[in-house]
C-alpha cells in the first residue's frame, strides 16, 4: 500500500513539473496542415453555386442540415424528428401529426444517418431518408421541397441505429434495432432474462418507386445482439444486405466490459430476395403491433397520422439460406460495401485492423458449406474463407469507410483521429491525414453508391476542443473538407455543424436544384381551411372554437381586426399566404401563444391554435421580413370575458363584418 | 547507461516540442502557402483546467520515461490523448530494464516500429476497466487483438501472471495500471 501511494505521489509531483512542458507542446503551425491553396479550392464566389449538396444528419438535434460543398455554407436545417419553432414544425396544427407515435406526440429524436434514393445504384435526387434513433422511426424528406414528407415508426425495435440504408433501386430502406428487446405479448420480463427473452429485428421498408410511400414489407427476427450499421449489396451482391452486429455476448449490463469479451462479433448477411420468396410462400408470421405512419399531403398542406396494427415477421428458423454470419473483429461498427459490390468492409471499433470480406468468397463458402458452427441457429461462415484480407495496422479505432471511383477506400479512425486512404485490391495504405479531432463518419459524394462522384471527402468530427473560438463548455462539432482529387488527401476547409453530425451524403447539385419547388400553387391548395383570396377570409364560431380564415399578402392580413373572442375560446388562425412569388413567405405570431410562430410559404395554409388566458387586445404580426411595409403588416384581436356580449366581427380597413 | 540515454531522448523530444510553442498565437493567421507540415494532434491541445489525461500523466512520471519514449517512437501519443476511454498497463522504467539487454534499444530502431507498436498496443485496451469490474481469470482483448489475462489474488492484481499492478492512477480518459513487468504478446 505504501509503495503504491509513494509511486502515486512521485508521479503526481513529477507531473506538476513536466505537465507544464507537455502542455506547452502545441506546435506552432496548426493551420499549416491545410494546404496553401485550400481557401481557393473551397471558395465559392458570392452569387455562384456550390457543386454539391451535402445532407448532414443533425444527431441529437433531430434535424437534417443542408450544406453546400465545397463552401461549407449552411443553406437549411430541415426539421425532421424534432419540433422547430422557427418553422412552426410540430407547432402548427397541420404538422403536429408528423411527430405522432404509438407513444403519442414525441417532439424530439436523435437523427443519425442519411440515405439518398438511388436508381440502378446511382443517386437519383428524389428523396433523403433518415432514422430516428430513440423512438424508432424512419423519415423520408422530399428533395423537391426539402420538407419531411413521411415518417413511419418501427415496431419491435429500440434504438433504431442500423438505419436507414438503401438498396440500389430504392426497393427497400432498412432499419435494424440497436437494442434488442423483449417482444410479443409479454414484454414485462426481468432484464436478467435477456438471453431467453430479448430479440433483435431488422425491418425492410418498401419504397413506392413513383411517390416514395413507405410501408414495412417484413421484419426478420434475430438473436438478441446489437445491430449497429448496414449497407446494401450492389451490382453482383444486389439482393443482399449486410449488417454489423456487436454484443454477441448478449450482455445486458456494463456493455463497456461485458460486450467486449469476444475477439469477434459478426457481419450479418441477409438475402432479401430469398426473403421475398419466403414471404410469397406465406412463411411470414403476422404479428399484432402498433406503430404510427405519418404522411404529409402537399395538396392539403396537412399531415395525417394513422396507427397501423400488423407487421409480418420472418424467422430464419423457417427460412433456410436467408441469413448468414461472417465473424468480424471486434465490436464492428461500420459495415460498408464498395462500389463494385464485391467487398464488404467491417470496422471493429476496438481494433487496429480492418477486415475486408469478399462477396465471391462469401458465396463460395456458402456453396461449400465452409461453416464454423452456428450462432443461435444462424450459420457462421469461417473467417478465413470469406476474408479478402485485412488492412494491417492502419490506425486505432476504425469506424466508417467510404469509397472513390478509383478502387480506393477511406476509413475514419476515432481513437487515432485520422483518415486513412487505402487500396482495396492489395489492402495497402496509401495516405493518412489527421482530423481535429476524433472523427466519426466520412462522406465522399456518391461514396456509398455504384458511382462515387469523388473529388471531396468530408470528415465529421466529434470533438473540436481548440479548433474554434471557445463558447463555454459546450462546443460545436465540425466537418472537415478534404480534396481527394490527387494522390494525397488535402485538408481545405473546416466548418461547424449543427447538433452532432453522424452520417452524411453529398450529391451533385444539379440532380436536385433543377427540381426545387419555388411556390405552392394557390389553386391546388386543398387545405379545408384555406382562404384562396381575400374575399374568402372570414371568422366562424363553432362552440368555443373560433376559426379565423386569414389571408396574408404584402403587406396586410385579412382580417386584421377581430373582436368577440371570449375567455375559454380556442382561436384557430388558418393563415393562407396568397403570394405566388418565389421567396416571399409570411410569418404569423400572436402575443402569449403557448406554442410558436407559423411560417407560411407562398400558396400554403398553416394553422396556429391560440388559447387566450386573459382579456384585452392582443397584437398579431408577420414575423418574416416580407416587404418594405413588413412593419405595417399587423393586426389586433380583442378578447372579452366569457359573459360578455361583444359580437364576433372581423374586418380590414372597413366596417366590421359579422361572423357566422 | 541505456536508461540515461532514453531519459535524455525523452527530455529532448519534449523540449523540441515545447520549443515550437513560442508563437502559437500567430499560427491561426498564418497563411503562407508553404509545404504542409504535421500539425499538432489531440496531444497538443492547450488545456490546464481539465483532469490530466493518460499521456500527460505518463509524461509527468519519472518512472515512465522509457514508456513515454517508446510511445513517441511508435507515434502513439496522439492515440492515447483521445477521448478513449483506455485502460493502459504502464510498465515502469525498471520493468523495461528487466528485459534482456539490448531489447529496448532494438525496439526503438525505426525498422522495428511495427513490433514496438504491437507490444505497446498489447498494453492498451479500449475501455475503462476499473478493478472492481474485473475478476480473476478474466481476459481482455487488447488493441493489438491479443488477450491478456487478469489475475486477482487477495485483492492484488496481476496481468498474465507476470506483471504486478503496483499503482492505479485514474486519468481523464481512462485508467493507468502501473506494472512492474513488460507484457509480451503471444506469438500468432
Amino acid at each position: 500500500m505504501s509503495t503504491k501511494l509513494n509511486n502515486y505521489l512521485t508521479i503526481l509531483t513529477a507531473m506538476g513539473l513536466l505537465a507544464v512542458i507537455a502542455n506547452g507542446c502545441k506546435p506552432k503551425n496548426v493551420s499549416s496542415a491545410t494546404s496553401g491553396d485550400g481557401a481557393e479550392k473551397a471558395y465559392v464566389a458570392p452569387g455562384k453555386y456550390d457543386e454539391f449538396y451535402n445532407f448532414v444528419s443533425g444527431g441529437f438535434s433531430g434535424q437534417m442540415s443542408v450544406y453546400g460543398l465545397p463552401s461549407g455554407r449552411l443553406f437549411r436545417v430541415i426539421p425532421v424528428f424534432s419540433v422547430d419553432p422557427e418553422k412552426g414544425y410540430g407547432y402548427s396544427e397541420e404538422s403536429k401529426p408528423m411527430l405522432n407515435t404509438s407513444h403519442g406526440f414525441v417532439p424530439w429524436d436523435d437523427l443519425h444517418h442519411i440515405a439518398l434514393s438511388e436508381t440502378d445504384g446511382i443517386h437519383d435526387g428524389r428523396w433523403a431518408f433518415a432514422n430516428g434513433n430513440n423512438t424508432p422511426r424512419i423519415a423520408r424528406v422530399d428533395l423537391k421541397t426539402f420538407r419531411t414528407a413521411e415518417i413511419i415508426e418501427i415496431p419491435n425495435s429500440a434504438g433504431n441505429h442500423s438505419s436507414p440504408f438503401i438498396t440500389e433501386n430504392s426497393e427497400y430502406v432498412i432499419a435494424g434495432t440497436r437494442f434488442s428487446v423483449p417482444m410479443g405479448s409479454n414484454t414485462d420480463v426481468p432484464i436478467s432474462t435477456y438471453k431467453q427473452n430479448f430479440k433483435g429485428t431488422v425491418s425492410f421498408i418498401s419504397v413506392d418507386k413513383n411517390n416514395g410511400a413507405m410501408s414495412i414489407a417484413f421484419q426478420v427476427l434475430l438473436p438478441g445482439v446489437n445491430f449497429d450499421l448496414a449497407r446494401a449489396g450492389k451490382g453482383k451482391s444486389h439482393g443482399w444486405m449486410f449488417f454489423s452486429c456487436y454484443n454477441s455476448e448478449r450482455a445486458n449490463t456494463l456493455l463497456e466490459v461485458n460486450s467486449s469479451q469476444k475477439d469477434k462479433d459478426f457481419i450479418m448477411a441477409v438475402n432479401w430476395k430469398k426473403a421475398e420468396e419466403y414471404l410469397a410462400q406465406g412463411k411470414g408470421q403476422k404479428q399484432t403491433v402498433a406503430y404510427a405512419h405519418n404522411v404529409y399531403n402537399e395538396k392539403t398542406h396537412s399531415a395525417t397520422s394513422t396507427i397501423e396494427r400488423t407487421v409480418t415477421v420472418l424467422d430464419p428458423k423457417d427460412c433456410p439460406d436467408m441469413v448468414y454470419l461472417m465473424p468480424c473483429p471486434k465490436s464492428p461498427h461500420g459495415c460498408d460495401t464498395d462500389p463494385t459490390g464485391e467487398y464488404i468492409v467491417g470496422s471493429g471499433k476496438l481494433a487496429a485492423v480492418i477486415p475486408v470480406f469478399s462477396f465471391t468468397k462469401f458465396q463460395k463458402a456458402i456453396a461449400d458449406k465452409t461453416f464454423d458452427g452456428d450462432y443461435e441457429g444462424l450459420p457462421v461462415l469461417k473467417y478465413d474463407a470469406v476474408l479478402h484480407g485485412e488492412v494491417k495496422k492502419p490506425g486505432l479505432g476504425p469506424l466508417h469507410t467510404e469509397f472513390d471511383a478509383n478502387g480506393n477506400a477511406y476509413t475514419s479512425f476515432f481513437v487515432s483521429s485520422e483518415v486513412v486512404k487505402w487500396r482495396i485490391s492489395d489492402l495497402q495504405v496509401l495516405d493518412r491525414v489527421p482530423t481535429y479531432y476524433s472523427v466519426g463518419h466520412l462522406c465522399v459524394p456518391g461514396g456509398p453508391t455504384k458511382k462515387p462522384w469523388g473529388k471531396y471527402m468530408i470528415a465529421y468530427n466529434k470533438i473540436t476542443k481548440d479548433r474554434y473560438l471557445p463558447t463555454g463548455p459546450e462546443l460545436t462539432q465540425s466537418a472537415q473538407l478534404f480534396d481527394i482529387s490527387g494522390d494525397k488527401m488535402k485538408l481545405i476547409l473546416d466548418f461547424p455543424t449543427i447538433g452532432e453530425p453522424h452520417y452524411a451524403e453529398a450529391i451533385p447539385a444539379d440532380l436536385i436544384s433543377k427540381n426545387s419547388t419555388k411556390i405552392y400553387k394557390i389553386e391546388e391548395n386543398e387545405n379545408p381551411y384555406a382562404a384562396k383570396g381575400e374575399k374568402e377570409a372570414k371568422v366562424e364560431r363553432k362552440g368555443n372554437e373560433v376559426h379565423v380564415y386569414m389571408t396574408s399578402i404584402r403587406s396586410h392580413f385579412v382580417p386584421d381586426n377581430i373582436e368577440g373572442v371570449k375567455l375559454g375560446d380556442v382561436v384557430y388562425f388558418h393563415v393562407t399566404n396568397l403570394e405566388q412569388d418565389w421567396d416571399v413567405p409570411h410569418g404569423f405570431a400572436v402575443k402569449g401563444a403557448n406554442n410558436a410562430e407559423l411560417l407560411i410559404m407562398p400558396g400554403e395554409t398553416q394553422t396556429l391554435a391560440w388559447k387566450p388566458d386573459r382579456t384585452g387586445v392582443f397584437p398579431m404580426y408577420c414575423t418574416d421580413f416580407c416587404s418594405a411595409l413588413h412593419q405595417e403588416m399587423q393586426g389586433y384581436i380583442r378578447v372579452s370575458p366569457a359573459s360578455a356580449n361583444v359580437p364576433l366581427t372581423f374586418s380590414t380597413n372597413k366596417a366590421p363584418e359579422s361572423a357566422k | 547507461m541505456k536508461k540515461i540515454n532514453l531519459t535524455l531522448t525523452s527530455l529532448l523530444l519534449c523540449g523540441l516540442v515545447a520549443c515550437n510553442n513560442s508563437n502559437n498565437q500567430t499560427a491561426s493567421t498564418e497563411t503562407t502557402p508553404t509545404e504542409e507540415t504535421t500539425a499538432g494532434g489531440q496531444e497538443a491541445v492547450l488545456d490546464n483546467d481539465s483532469e490530466k489525461d493518460i499521456v500527460k500523466i505518463a509524461v509527468g512520471s519519472k518512472d515512465h520515461t522509457t514508456l513515454v519514449a517508446a510511445l513517441k517512437q511508435a507515434e502513439y501519443v496522439n492515440d492515447l490523448s483521445n477521448a478513449g476511454p483506455f485502460t493502459v498497463f504502464a510498465p515502469t522504467n525498471d520493468a523495461f530494464n528487466k528485459l534482456p539487454a539490448g531489447t529496448v534499444d532494438d525496439l526503438m530502431k525505426p525498422e522495428n516500429k511495427d513490433k514496438l507498436t504491437d507490444i505497446l498496443e498489447y498494453h492498451v485496451a479500449v475501455g475503462g476497466y476499473k478493478q472492481d469490474m474485473l475478476t480473476d481469470g478474466q481476459t481482455i482483448n487488447q488493441a493489438n487483438l491479443k488477450n491478456i489475462t487478469i489475475n486477482i489474488k487477495d485483492g492484488k492484481m496481476m496481468v498474465n501472471n507476470v506483471a504486478n499492478v503496483v499503482a492505479t492512477i485514474p486519468a481523464a480518459n481512462g485508467i493507468i495500471y502501473v506494472i512492474d513487468a513488460v507484457l509480451l504478446p503471444p506469438a500468432n
